[in-house]
């Protein structure tokens, strides 16, 4: 393997982390109004990802920053060309850290309602804002012979795209879902899970849906014959025993499911584009590639021996704080409940 | 309108308020490790208090440095993606390192922090809090490193019209950035002081809980006194080392037009940058040769000598930058900057005295906390201005860094999308920081202390 293959490996990864991570706390946020009863419910579930939820959101920091030191003309092109999008998820950001952390700061009903539509919208909009974006990157948009993006808005927001933004939010939705099964009060945990329980069938039609319809819009099936690979029919069957699972009660199981059909769709997406990282539908010549689109060898080798020594150490600081805060958010640890 | 005008105008509404709260992260964080570990050290429950009413406003503040930051990390492949190419293959390198080393920490540990006062051992929970100190600490260093090769390339070679990393020594070592990173550092430190003792000004003007706030009025100004200085002497440092790299820069900061050997200092000086003329000016004579070169006798070549140097070099083109802005806002910093010194030196003579809570000093002090703002701001954009027409000194103009595809309505969109946000989110911020910083506050926010512990929690 190349050292740029390794790099859009690397990238990959980072997306991937921030998709698994992120994944539960946009769908915790998603599911704010619709698994509590009451304030004390409402704090319950945003305490189960307080103290996590941002350093989740450095996985996409990390994955911005690595794009634009690996391969600057794929950063380039793709946050040029995916611009009000990207402004949109932005903002989305804001309102949804801003509503964490400032909710509690005042003891007022009116304010705690405005952060709470600042939570539910801010992970509502960015969940679905990914998913369109990886459909078109895999779907291919107007670059043209000077690596320009020349499509609009509305390039963007063809129906595919749309669909991937939909199955995008879906599958957040369960998997934070079965994230606070695991996390929150015991009353909490269970509304949570027979929710799950009724999301799953019309997230397995949407996924249906959109598994169909990549045939004739990607080239990600195609490009290997008619049979989807191994990874496309793994991710199919973590989905449909995420549900089984949910209803044995097989909670951690349950949720690691739906954590790897994100890996894995993930996964799918990376390497059907490999190894272009961003394919023109202009016309192949225009393909960004791992090694039209990166940095030169030197920039690639520094990096490599930075996230070698550093990778590791943030995943096990990171998996410590995990390990900190594994118990449930139990009502009684709410002050003034 | 131009898109150019409105993607700089973007740049520089959104990162002057990012710069807002980054200092203070950065000062405060520090301050607030120091008093717990000022607990942990002595039991005594006043520092524990201190440390928990300074840790509830350093939260506040640290969450929009954080949100901002992203708006920043976006922006470059956004609105400057001619720029991303050009310098990714270096810039892209301490951008990535900052996120990899320093933002994962701060933010685990802010989160184990926050939530873990009541699960983990004192140790742990004080090591916690010195961990995103240091995450911003190193933060700051890795994205200085990213500015200080915009003021000063190193290590490159240009190919195909792009830069190229040649030596990464040369970037992470960058000489700008031994100079820029001390004096941006210290400033922030200053800031953080500067807020600590302004706030603790008010409740001690009020009588509210005296002891604390003494005590806090006093490592504050400990910190302002030897910050303070410091900035002072490595902004000194930093800007001979202009004088060296960017003599436009610091011809600009002088309004010096026309060479000078000596150079004298301005202090006042009406600008006309069209006929390239100053007038009603009150110098210092020798001054600026000291400044620029440590002695009094020096040449200081002036705009009009280096502009024509540039053309030699360069071709035909404006290579003055806007000189009124940079010249004003250099002062202004300046200015400010003695000012904290001269505060912080009469709070260290009156605390020797033991008349630390005078009501002049303390009113003084509450002033004081809203002017390191200004002071930050003002040097960013001397700094910045001054290397205008160029983005990165020498090698890439303004102009050709910008999203070629990216049009004016869009660029119009976000930014005043981002303006009317960040304005409301100030005016939120301002407002939580006022309740929970206020005397009374602070008494009500006591007892809802007592109980269980996780009030830091959402």
């Amino acid at each position: 393997m190349d050292i740029n293959t390794i790099w859009y490996a690397l990238i990959a990864v980072l997306f991937i982390g921030y998709f698994f991570l992120e994944g539960f706390d946009f769908g915790v946020g998603i599911l704010l109004p619709f698994v509590t009863r009451d304030d004390t419910d409402r704090r319950i579930v945003i305490n189960t990802v307080g103290p996590f939820w941002d350093a989740n959101e450095v996985w996409l920091i990390t994955a911005g920053g690595a794009m634009f030191a690996a391969f600057p003309d794929w950063y380039a092109t793709l946050f040029s060309g995916f611009y009000l999008p990207l402004f949109a998820i932005l903002v989305a950001l804001i309102l949804r850290a801003v509503g964490f952390e400032f909710r509690g700061k005042l003891d007022d009903a009116r304010w705690r309602r405005a952060a709470d539509t600042a939570i539910v919208v801010g992970s509502t909009l960015p969940a679905f804002l990914w998913g369109v974006a990886i459909t078109n990157l895999v779907r291919g948009v107007p670059i043209g012979a000077d690596m320009q993006f020349q499509g609009s808005l509305l390039t963007l927001l063809n129906p595919f795209s749309l669909l991937g933004g939909l199955v995008s939010i879906s599958v957040f939705a369960l998997h934070g879902a079965l994230f606070l099964n695991l996390r929150a009060d015991e009353v909490v945990a269970e509304r949570s899970r027979l929710l799950a329980l009724r999301l799953w069938w019309p997230s397995a039609v949407v996924l249906l849906a959109f598994f169909v319809f990549s045939y004739s819009q990607t080239d990600l099936f195609t490009r290997s014959g008619l049979v989807p690979g191994t990874l496309p029919v793994l991710a199919m069957i973590m989905f449909v025993a995420s549900t089984v699972l949910a209803r044995l009660r097989w909670n951690g199981w349950a949720f690691a499911t739906t954590g790897l059909t994100i890996v894995l769709a993930t996964v799918v997406a990376f390497e059907g584009l490999y190894p272009r990282v961003m394919p023109s539908s202009l016309g192949k010549a225009f393909d960004l590639t791992v090694y039209n689109a990166s940095s030169s060898p030197l920039t690639l080798r520094v990096m490599l021996v930075v996230a070698i020594v550093f990778v590791p150490i943030v995943l096990a600081y990171q998996g410590y704080s995990y390990w900190v805060f594994r118990r449930r958010v139990t009502r009684r640890s709410i002050p003034g409940s | 309108m131009d898109p150019l005008i409105l993607a700089r105008w973007q740049f520089g509404v959104t990162t002057a308020y990012h710069y807002i709260f980054v200092p203070l992260t950065i000062g405060l964080g520090l301050i607030v490790a120091i008093m717990q570990s000022f607990h942990y050290r002595t039991g005594n429950d006043m520092y524990d208090r201190m440390a928990r009413f300074w840790g509830k406003l350093f939260v506040i503040n640290f969450a929009l440095g954080v949100v901002t930051g992203i708006v920043q990390e976006f922006q470059f492949g956004m609105n400057w993606s001619e720029y991303s190419r050009f310098v990714g293959d270096i810039f892209g390198i301490p951008l990535a390192i900052e996120a990899l080393m320093a933002f994962f920490l701060e933010s685990t540990f802010l989160g184990v922090w926050l939530f873990g006062r009541d699960r983990l051992p004192k140790a742990v929970h004080l090591l916690s809090i010195w961990l995103v100190a240091l995450g911003s600490l190193v933060s700051a260093i890795w994205i200085l490193m990213a500015n200080s090769w915009m003021q000063q390339p190193v290590g490159y070679a240009i190919v195909d019209g792009r830069a190229r990393l040649s030596d990464p020594v040369a970037v992470f070592l960058n000489e700008r950035l031994l100079v820029e990173a001390p004096h941006t550092i210290l400033a922030a430190l200053t800031t953080g002081g500067l807020f600590v003792l302004g706030i603790s000004a008010w409740h001690l003007l009020r009588r509210h809980e005296r002891e604390m706030y003494l005590r806090s009025s006093q490592i504050a100004l400990v910190v302002v006194a030897v910050a303070g200085l410091l900035t002072a002497t490595s902004g000194h440092a930093q800007a001979q080392h202009t004088a060296r790299t960017q003599p436009m820069k610091l011809a600009a900061m002088e309004a010096l037009w026309n060479s000078e050997q000596p150079a004298s200092f301005s202090l006042f000086a009406t600008i006309d940058q069209k006929d390239g003329t100053s007038a009603r000016e009150i110098k210092l004579p020798y001054l600026l040769s000291v400044l620029a070169y440590n002695n009094t006798t020096s040449e200081v070549k002036g705009i009009h000598a280096l502009e024509a140097e540039d053309v030699a070099k360069y071709g035909p083109g404006d290579y003055v930058p806007p000189v009124a802005v940079v010249y004003w806002t250099f002062r202004g910093m300046v200015g400010l900057g003695v000012l904290f010194i001269l505060l912080s030196l009469t709070g260290l003579v009156l605390w020797w005295r033991g008349h630390l809570e005078r009501r002049w000093f303390l009113r003084l002090a509450i002033v004081s906390l809203f002017l390191p703002y200004l002071a930050n701001v003002a040097g960013w954009i001397t700094t910045e201005m001054g290397r205008q027409p160029w983005v990165v000194q020498g090698l890439l103009r303004t102009a050709s860094a910008v999203s070629p595809n990216v049009g004016a309505t869009e660029v119009a969109v976000t930014f005043i999308g981002f303006t009317l946000l960040y304005g409301i989110l100030a005016v939120l911020d301002f407002y939580l920081l006022y309740r929970f910083a206020r005397p009374v506050a602070a008494a009500r926010q006591g007892q809802h202390d007592s109980g269980l512990g996780d009030v830091f929690a959402y």
